[in-house]
């Protein structure tokens, strides 16, 4: 058996654990069991990995596995790693690790909405370890589902249509997702669904021929594009976001959101290299304009959730705009940036709703002065506001280096100026954010409410601190994790290079 | 000398300390961790300047200073262009009198702030951040590349943000801190810009240009570093407060004095200056047509800031304008520095010692003036000029050291200043006489601004109202900095007088800074001397005849006859304003609110819309399902009806 299933059979076991659980402290033991195994499991694989890579193992994908599933159409369960793979494994651990806590102490229905919760888990993880195209789109669709749900019905505000918008709008991606891999399937020869078989023509895959490139490029990576963020599908997110509870914001534009810059990179970018170079101009005039777009607006929101929600479709865009840049440096500057933006806006949305469960208001212009009152979560608010705007020593800096440096590789004058244009973004995430620090948590408290709030409990603070600690730790020794991501990156970049 | 690694380990670990664990220890064990951090980098520092200077000392071949890079490693690499971000510790002539110059300031503020945060809340905070800024202004200074500059760059913008916004429960002081961020935020836009580019063309980020052929092998990226290095001039001149970029650092001042003395005054805002000296063989290599831009921008924000300096009252904005106008005169001197070789024969790369000494002296004179506005404004509890007076009964120490400084700044014999700026502007004369007489004509207003401070602050009419409820005084943890920083003052402006003049042959500043690290002794041009003296002593004849007096009647009159150009000149030109009018009712009310609205209505709508064709759709087609069989059969017949016709015409 191979030990990269686990990160499927844990969720299911504690899906059967939290089944089975009575009582809240029940629940909670099981998920926080699951949570600590899974976590150490994704440190133990990077950790493995890494041992692996420095022993000369050069395989592109470690620990495969696989076993024939369904056979007219060559669907396989298929597992496998790369650098890239494991630092999203790493990411999605400790999100889910977090969220546990923050929704500590969730009602009503602590019991149901850990079991969504967890189901939604599952699909990432088995979304991170699949190599077969079909089984990407499987558990892709497991971790929808439970958004929906878990929005719906433990969701504040306009719950119902935000929920329905969100699941809607990424079922219509993945509508064209799954066009966009059956044209891939057949185009490759219909023998297999084995991404790597794919791109190598191997196992009687060839390649596809330039027109079809042409068609299932755009498709597939709109399909994960929606995902991502991508101008203009992104109004899912702000409704989304505003209106899902705390954890589940968290896991959403910490992971979910990274599945649509891991699909694109991993089916679109990699298995349509011809394309890729083709079209990306169009896409990357569209992430350019959600760099610049989402800060911009981000500006002048006044609901707390919807300013880091519109920073979030500014970030997830350069996550998009480094992928189409097609340089080493830069797609692993955006692979940094996934796994940065994950952790920085899961703190923020942990804060916000930290923040919201005590003031029941996430209206920036009627707070003032929490700092006095809560000074544990407004410094950490600090910390990840700094963090967003890009500060040196945190984890956002190194990614959104990279991805500039990287991206002024390319040497044309269009690739240059929407480069110039995406650095802009940091001067805007500055304005945005301290408006919103300074607005909320500077000043003297006048509202008499808020002079009797208390700051944050220890499973808060725990949380808080986790991410606060590999955000830094990123911050500080980027050096290790970017090149385990580049090592992987590389090879298929020269290949999507080698293919024009 | 690996040991200079704990130069910056030291701050960074009390920081961590404080940071993290100050909220359980006193003021009093706060304020010594962090002290004695400084104290252990001061004696460092001290050290690797000796040692660096007077050990390893000159090449033995070359004659000049070579550079040491004890440590250097790799961060961050980048994949392409086999581009790398490296993190090290570069020794070389100015580098090291940075070193000298940030942790002897920045100590002597530790020491001060012992008295002037005395029992204010976040005392720890305060000292964390002390350790923040010094860590990283320090880190800046040694940095191995440009890339590595930047990164600290950004944590001393981010550390000033910190320590300006420390009272955060006033609301100037936090949009100060914010005003501060973003201005020169966006001024580090274009000096990212301007590293990208440098990046690409020269393939490394490194400083490599100290020799000859390091500096040839920039060759091939000649033509693209005047854009790279004129880009990364406007971030320099956004952290030193270059005009038109200036208009976050009067309002820095919100912040609490000392942290003025050391970030606003001292030591980050030349950073600009000192990115500009770091890169200058480059500059005077590839991109000599381009440094007019320098000067001209220096020129004029030093007349700028020294006019608006005359009309303010509040006096740490006198200070900050005074700051401004300052350093422009060590940009200028950078850029009228036409050569690298030094000698008496080459008079054309006397600016670039000039600057750095300027900026040397600046920084032990301006320091103490601040701090000394610091005993001023906690013995009186104002910043503003009317509230004072008659003061140099009370505050003695602070009197004369205060005087001191003026005297420096003013450029008088045997005080500090006098050596530097009279080196500045025989550079100046040396490019361009023009250049040479309107420096010293806004060396003439420096000495006039600060004089009217001077009498304004400790002579003229008592404030008795306010002396009554609460005696001036001054404590002596808080005079002794202010000393220390004046006998610097007096020694270094008296040796170098002397040694100036010819008195004795002895090392002088040039001997260990100059622009290609030869042997460079200072001789004054007697001519320069002697006009900047004697503008000078008139200036402050001026003042003196101004505002000396308990009354002053011609200053009265003088504001009665240009009331409008005082006005203008105290509300610094409008700059402000114009600022304001910019980001507000163009940025905000025209970019971002219609791209929100945009968002919300036109892209979102579409989406809804989508959303409500399909509804209305559905809810047409229902109706064809409606369970009524009369309808069925009759659809039903239609259709056959239909069939039938299409078939008979096909």
């Amino acid at each position: 058996m191979n030990f990269l299933s686990l990160f499927v059979l844990i969720p299911l076991l504690m899906l059967l654990g939290l089944w089975l659980a009575k009582g809240v402290k029940a629940v909670r033991g099981v998920m926080v069991v699951g949570s600590s195994l899974l976590l150490v499991l994704a440190t133990y694989l990077t950790i493995d990995f890494l041992a692996q890579r420095a022993g000369g193992n050069t395989a592109e994908m470690l620990y495969q596995a696989s076993f024939t599933w369904f056979e007219p159409l060559n669907i396989s369960y298929r597992v496998g790693v790369d650098g890239i793979s494991v630092a999203m494994l790493l990411l999605s651990a400790v999100i889910v690790f977090t969220g546990t806590f923050v929704s500590w102490k969730l009602s009503p229905n602590l019991k149901d909405y850990f079991l969504w919760f967890t189901l939604l888990s599952m699909g990432v993880f088995g979304f991170f370890i699949s190599i077969d195209m079909f089984m990407m789109f499987m558990f892709y669709e497991i971790a929808l589902i439970p958004m929906y749900l878990l929005i719906g019905v433990w969701g504040t505000g306009q719950k119902e249509y935000s929920a329905m918008k969100l699941t809607l709008m990424l079922m219509g991606g993945s509508a064209f997702l799954m066009l966009g891999i059956f044209g891939i399937f057949y185009g490759a020869g219909g023998q297999t669904m084995n991404i790597l078989d794919i791109a190598n023509h191997t196992g009687g895959a060839h390649a596809i021929d330039f027109a079809g490139q042409c068609i299932w490029f755009p498709l597939t990576f709109v399909g994960f594009g929606v995902l991502g963020a991508l101008f203009p599908f992104h109004t899912w997110s702000p409704d989304g976001h505003a209106s899902a509870p705390t954890a589940v914001s968290m896991l959403h534009a910490g992971v979910l959101m990274k599945l649509g810059g891991y699909g694109c990179f991993r089916i679109a970018i990699f298995l349509l290299p011809e394309a890729a170079n083709e079209l990306n101009w169009i896409f990357l005039i569209l992430t350019g304009i959600s760099v610049v777009y989402g800060a911009m607006s981000a500006c002048v929101q006044t609901d707390l959730k919807y300013i880091n929600a519109y920073s979030s479709v500014s970030h997830c865009g350069l996550v998009l705009f480094g992928i189409l840049m097609l340089t080493t440096t830069s797609t692993t500057g955006a692979v940094l940036q996934m796994l940065s933006h994950g952790l920085m806006t899961a703190l923020f949305f942990a804060l916000i709703g930290m923040i919201y469960g005590r003031t029941h208001t996430r209206d920036v212009r009627l707070m003032t002065g929490l700092m006095q009152i809560m000074p544990f979560l407004g410094v950490c608010f600090v910390i990840a506001g700094l963090a967003n705007l890009g500060l040196p020593g945190l984890s956002g800096f190194v990614a959104e280096m990279s991805i500039f440096v990287g991206s002024f590789q390319n040497a044309d004058t269009f690739h240059r100026v929407l480069t110039v244009m995406a650095t802009c973004s940091i001067v805007v995430a500055a304005v945005y954010i301290l408006r919103m620090v300074g607005k909320m948590l500077y000043g003297v408290c006048t509202d008499e409410h808020h002079l009797k709030l208390t700051d944050a409990t220890w499973e808060e603070r725990f949380a808080v601190i986790c991410l606060i600690a590999c955000i830094a730790g990123i911050g500080l020794f980027p050096s290790w994790i970017s090149s385990m991501i580049s090592d992987s990156v590389a090879p298929i970049i020269d290949a999507v290079k080698q293919a024009i | 000398m690996t040991y200079t690694l704990f130069i910056i380990l030291l701050p960074l670990i009390s920081f961590l300390v404080l940071g993290i664990a100050g909220k359980w220890f006193s003021h009093k064990t706060a304020g010594w961790i962090g002290t004695l951090a400084l104290a252990g980098v001061t004696v460092l520092s001290y050290y690797a300047a000796y040692e660096y200077f007077f050990v390893i000392g000159r090449d033995a071949v070359t004659g000049a200073f070579e550079r040491q890079v004890p440590i250097n490693f790799c961060w961050l690499p980048f994949f392409d262009q086999s581009l790398h971000f490296d993190m090290g510790i570069l020794l070389d002539p100015i580098s090291v009198m940075m070193l000298i110059v940030i942790s002897t300031v920045s100590f002597m503020v530790h020491i001060y702030s012992f008295g002037y945060m005395k029992g204010e809340k976040g005392f720890q905070r305060y000292y964390a951040f002390l350790s923040l800024f010094t860590m990283s202004m320090l880190g800046l200074v040694v940095a191995t590349n440009i890339f590595q500059m930047y990164l600290f760059w950004e944590l001393v913008g981010v550390s000033s943000y910190l320590l300006i916004g420390f009272y955060y429960t006033s609301p100037a002081a936090v949009s100060a801190s914010k005003k501060a961020f973003i201005v020169t935020r966006f001024a580090d836009l274009f000096f990212l810009i301007g590293i990208l580019i440098y990046g690409f063309y020269t393939g490394s980020f490194a400083f490599v240009f100290d020799t000859p052929e390091g500096l040839a092998s920039y060759a091939q990226a000649g033509f693209i570093l005047p854009l790279a290095l004129t880009l990364m001039f406007i971030g320099g001149a956004g952290k030193s407060a270059m005009f038109p970029l200036h208009i976050w650092l009067p309002d820095a001042m919100e912040g609490p004095t000392p942290v003025s003395a050391l970030i606003h005054a001292a030591t980050m805002v030349v950073a600009g200056v000192f990115q500009v000296a770091r890169l200058f063989p480059l500059w005077v290599t590839y991109a000599q047509d381009w440094m007019p831009v320098i000067i001209w921008v220096g020129v004029f924000t030093a007349f700028y800031a020294a006019a608006v300096a005359c009309a303010q009252s509040d006096i740490k904005r006198v200070l900050a304008f005074s700051t401004i106008s300052q350093i422009a005169f060590m940009m200028v001197a950078l850029g009228v520095c036409t050569e690298l070789q030094t000698g008496h024969e080459h008079v054309g790369s006397v600016g670039y010692m000039a600057s750095m000494f300027h900026l040397f002296t600046h920084a032990m004179f301006k320091a103490c003036l601040f701090l000394g506005a610091g005993c001023i404004i906690h013995a009186v509890h104002s910043n503003e000029m009317n509230a004072m007076g008659g003061l140099r009964k009370y505050l003695p120490l602070t009197h004369i050291t205060f005087l001191v400084s003026c005297l420096a700044i003013s450029g008088i014999p045997f005080f500090s200043g006098f050596s530097s700026k009279d080196e500045i502007i025989t550079a100046c004369m040396a490019y361009s006489p023009a250049v040479g007489y309107i420096m010293t004509g806004i060396a003439a207003m420096t000495a006039f601004y600060m004089f009217r401070l001077y009498y304004g602050i400790f002579w003229g009419t008592e404030n008795k109202e306010l002396h009554a409820a609460h005696h001036p005084h001054e404590t002596k943890v808080m005079t002794w900095p202010l000393v220390i920083l004046s006998i610097i003052t007096v020694g270094v402006g008296a040796y170098t007088t002397l040694a100036g003049f010819g008195m004795f042959e002895g090392y002088s500043f040039g001997s260990l800074v100059s622009a290609d690290g030869q042997d460079y002794r200072i001789h004054f041009d007697t001519t320069v001397a002697l006009t900047s003296t004697i503008v000078a002593i008139c200036a402050i004849g001026l003042a003196t005849w101004i505002f000396k007096g308990d009354r002053q009647p011609i200053a009265d009159k003088l504001y009665a006859t240009f009331p409008r150009l005082h006005r203008w000149a105290y509300k610094r030109f409008y700059m402000d304003e114009v600022y304001q009018f910019v980001t507000h009712k163009i940025i905000f009310a025209c970019v971002s609110k219609p791209i929100a609205w945009f968002d919300r209505h036109v892209v979102d709508g579409f989406f809804n819309f989508l959303a409500w064709g399909t509804n209305a759709t559905s809810n047409g087609i229902k109706t064809l399902q409606s369970g009524r069989v009369q309808q069925y059969a009759l659809v039903y017949l239609v259709g056959i009806i239909l069939l039938i016709a299409m078939l008979l015409i096909f």
